[in-house]
């Protein structure tokens, strides 16, 4: 056999087994986080996670995410708008999976915002402003106390209230229930308990379409 | 001149075997970071600035054959060594943690390092490193008496 072609065909094996193995891999791995959704199907939803739109929708989206992550920033206008556009018959779980460094503060911040009942609009301030408020990747609470002042939130009371233990036992719990769940990295979804596998926006909506179509086509109703 | 051509086949296939190790180490140090999404800590990262160019120069050697090439890897295989050993001596714990330079992001101690239960990453990267030096060193010592 000529040298040329040992080398070759060294080449297009290694390429082959690397597409294979990164194939059997990525198979093995979607079984292994759909088994786990579903082992811990009780952990998705706890009574505490805030929730919008319609509670008595069939299909809940279940998003673990972090205030101080960009795709959640990219991804919460989208998930607004498809939870509009299925009037009622979806709605949104929030839950923390603080990854970045300084998220848990902000997260206390957010979550005492619910006492005086500005969670939403907190939440969308601090997706709108996270740019000057994260560097690298690292929360500065500093500059987004700023941006709270300026907006006229009580911040007084906030830094009251995010000092509650309750606030840093749910951030905690959600955090441990996330590593339960095979949840890595954020934003991650379950709809209805399945695991968005492939993330994507186009892949949300077909996986939501098409819990929306078993939730509501079981019951005889109109689509 | 078949005694020529011998020397020439035994000089080709350590130029192949230092390329093939090389383009393993790549590839299976892509499929870590690409497929499994291990983050690479920094003292990986530089193992791989020294690995990768390997892949690419190794194979330019060997089309057509050219011996000066043994003398371009040499340095930046033997570079990417005293990392990986630096790195298993950290990851066995001989040297103390407060010294590694990677406090922050991923931890070069990780236990996520280590594959199948057994098999350390930095342990992998010294056999490629340690045997391409090896390799490369016997093809030096015949190539350029």
């Amino acid at each position: 056999m000529k040298k040329n072609h040992i080398v070759m065909i060294a080449v297009v094996l290694l390429a082959l087994a690397f597409a294979a193995g990164g194939y059997f891999y990525k198979s093995q791995q979607i079984e292994t986080q759909a088994a786990l959704a579903k082992q811990n199907h009780e952990l998705l939803i706890k009574p505490y996670s805030p929730r919008a739109g319609n509670p008595d929708a069939r299909v809940t989206i279940v998003e673990f995410m972090d205030p101080a992550c960009e795709t959640c920033r990219a991804f919460y206008p989208l998930v607004k708008e498809l939870i509009v556009e299925h009037k009622g018959r979806v709605n949104h779980v929030i839950r923390y999976a603080p990854l970045h460094e300084g998220s848990d503060y902000v997260l206390k911040i957010l979550e005492a915002s619910r006492k005086q009942g500005t969670y939403w609009s907190v939440l969308e301030l601090m997706f709108v402003a996270q740019p000057y408020w994260t560097s690298h990747h690292k929360a500065q609470p500093e500059v987004l106390w700023k941006y709270l002042e300026h907006y006229k939130f009580d911040v007084v009371r906030l830094k009251q209230d995010m000092n509650d233990p309750v606030i840093a036992k749910n951030i905690a719990q959600d955090l441990a229930d996330s590593r339960q769940l095979g949840v890595s990295k954020t934003p991650s979804y379950f709809v209805n308990g399945k695991p968005l596998i492939k993330f994507g926006y186009e892949e949300l909506r077909a996986l939501i379409d098409a819990e929306i179509a078993n939730a509501y086509n079981i019951s005889g109703e109109q689509q | 001149m078949s005694e020529q051509t011998d020397n020439d086949s035994t000089d080709w296939a350590l130029i192949f075997s230092c390329w093939l190790i090389a383009t393993a180490s790549t590839l299976g140090s892509l499929f870590f970071s690409e497929i499994m999404e291990l983050t690479p800590c920094i003292l990986c990262w530089y193992q791989r600035i020294f690995m990768f160019p390997l892949a690419i120069i190794l194979i330019i050697g060997l089309y057509p054959v050219d011996k000066n090439v043994v003398r371009y890897a040499i340095p930046v295989a033997t570079i990417g060594l005293l990392f990986t050993v630096y790195h298993c001596l950290l990851f066995f714990g001989v040297i103390p943690e407060s010294l590694q330079p990677c406090s922050q992001g991923v931890s070069c101690k990780d236990a996520n390092m280590v594959l199948f239960g057994f098999l350390p990453i930095p342990l992998l990267s010294l056999a490629s490193f340690s045997s391409i030096v090896i390799l490369l060193l016997i093809a030096r010592t015949r190539m350029f008496k």
